[in-house]
């Protein structure tokens, strides 16, 4: 299989065994390139463990990873660069400003006419008027447009998100959700993204990847689940798979 | 492909060490510590020296051999703690995650770290060494040659401990913490800064020479009370630096493992 026909991502029978504890237990999937994909699931459920994994910050007890057609983690510095992550859980430095963080970032990256490209995400994500603004005296949809700034600067392939609207207002987080759409568009790029907002995995995402206690429950458009589960929304279909199938039936 | 990414990476390290450097100028508390603690440490023992070479002729025959020593302690202790601090401002700052998925490559993190240990150190050391001539007229670069040995075996083992304590803060986050600012002070008394390895008890004298700062400051007294540079000391010192440095390097990459596998990098708290 050439590079390119290759998915973007491709886990097989993946297993992170931590002292006391089992976070993710044999799980297997593909990402098509240019997807967008719903890693859904309760707390705990294995989704942050999973995401690690691909990005290379845990190492897999046991399966076998493959990112942008190289084997993780061997293979991590061919495709580090092609990668990113966003995050509100994880800070970019509150005292540098918000260029310096993008020059920072960018020349991690190996971003090349990296002014050109601080410009030019600055202006997308409606920054250009805080590049001189200390990161740290940002408000929370503002830092937000910032950490997305940074896990866009490289111009990713394949982009992962974990919860990237939480504790946004409607406004910020509809506006989020409309710039990762159109990157996806122009780009053609693979996402995977962790949420607990159904109305977002709704509206963005093809596929949806369900997890509970470290194994795939289910895996299906989000219309396929919905009629499979008889269900009018991806948030009924959670608790049904969240509390279970006595739940489900109980239910109907 | 961009070579620049699968092969070790010159603006990586200047992106890290520009990272540092935008971080101290925001912060003129950050600028006047390296500054603060070096210059009342090298003027309480300038003084002491003074009190003392007017009392004994050993110490008034011993020119400066208590600032040189206090300096040179300086650069051991203040060179690692330039190394840790920068490591722990990721730390403080939640970046480490940030850091950790990109292209960044453990080597290039240390040489960046290493370079900041420098340019910390330049600050806070540069002006102190001018007040030690102002003041006791011991001037630290007059050694000339032999201050070029003895900076680059305290900066070598330095390094070594800040890599040391750096992976013992990624394998177990912000609770070890306190080597960074501790660890060092164990090498006071063992590597003898302030008086010869001769006043060890046999036993100890063993721990002291397997130690490489106890070369640099045994010959540091052999050049300012005997007037004589000491290279054999100087060398052996470097022998046993590489392999403090390799055994550190070694601990670093195996403790980034086991972070790694333990999920540490994920929680970077306490």
């Amino acid at each position: 299989m050439d590079a390119l026909s290759e998915p973007a991502v491709r886990a097989d029978r993946l297993t992170k065994v931590y002292k006391t504890s089992t976070a993710v237990t044999g799980i297997s999937f593909a990402l098509a390139r240019g997807s967008i994909t719903g890693l859904l699931g309760g707390n705990g459920a294995g989704k942050t463990t999973t995401i690690a994994m691909l990005m290379g910050l845990v190492t897999p007890t046991s399966g076998s990873m493959r990112v942008l057609g190289c084997e993780m983690p061997r293979e991590r510095y061919k495709v580090l660069h092609r990668m990113n992550f966003e995050s509100p859980y994880v800070e970019m430095p509150m005292r540098l400003t918000i260029r310096q963080n993008l020059k920072v970032f960018g020349m991690l990256y190996g971003v090349a006419n990296l002014s050109e490209r601080i410009a030019e995400i600055a202006a997308q994500l409606d920054l250009a008027d805080l590049l001189d603004r200390p990161t740290g005296k940002l408000s929370a949809g503002q830092k937000t447009r910032v950490s997305l700034a940074k896990a866009l600067i490289n111009s990713p392939e394949l982009l992962l998100l974990d919860e990237p609207t939480a504790s946004l207002d409607p406004d910020t987080a509809d506006w989020i959700r409309s710039h990762l759409e159109r990157y996806r568009d122009q780009h053609g790029a693979t996402m995977l993204i962790a949420s607990h907002n159904m109305a977002e995995v709704e509206r963005l995402c093809d596929r949806v990847i369900f997890m509970k206690q470290g194994r795939i429950e289910d895996d299906d458009t989000p219309a396929r689940l919905l009629a499979r589960y008889g269900r009018d929304t991806l948030e009924e279909v959670f608790l049904d798979v969240a509390r279970g199938r006595e739940h489900r039936e109980a239910a109907q | 492909m961009n070579a620049d990414a699968i092969t070790f990476s010159p603006r990586r390290i200047a992106a890290m060490v520009l990272r540092y450097w935008y971080l101290l100028r925001s912060s003129w508390a950050r600028l006047s510590e390296l500054i603060y603690w070096p210059a009342v440490q090298m003027l309480m023992w300038g003084f002491l020296q003074t009190y003392l070479s007017q009392q004994t002729s050993t110490f008034a025959q011993a020119g400066g051999v208590l600032v040189g020593a206090v300096l040179l302690w300086d650069i051991l202790f203040r060179g690692q703690l330039g190394f840790s601090v920068s490591f722990l401002e990721e730390m403080y700052a939640r970046n480490l995650g940030n850091l950790m998925i990109s292209p960044l490559r453990a080597s290039e993190f240390i040489v960046a770290l290493m370079i900041m240990s420098i340019i910390r150190l330049a600050i806070g050391m540069v002006p102190v060494t001018l007040l030690a001539i102002a003041f006791f007229g011991f001037n630290l670069w007059a050694l000339g040659l032999a201050l070029a040995a003895f900076f680059l075996n305290l900066m070598l083992t330095a390094w070594a401990v800040g890599i040391l304590v750096s992976g013992l803060v990624l394998r177990n986050g912000l609770g070890a913490e306190t080597f960074a600012w501790s660890i060092m002070f164990l090498f006071l008394p063992l590597t003898c800064v302030y008086y010869p390895v001769a006043v060890l008890p046999p036993w100890l004298q063993v721990f002291a020479w397997a130690l490489p700062p106890t070369y640099v400051f045994e010959g540091m007294r052999a050049l300012l009370m005997g007037h004589t540079f000491r290279a054999d000391l100087m060398i052996q010192a470097l022998a046993l630096n590489a392999v403090w440095f390799a055994a550190a390097l070694v601990a670093y990459l195996a403790l980034l493992a086991s972070a790694r596998r333990n999920g540490s990098l994920m929680q970077t708290g306490e």
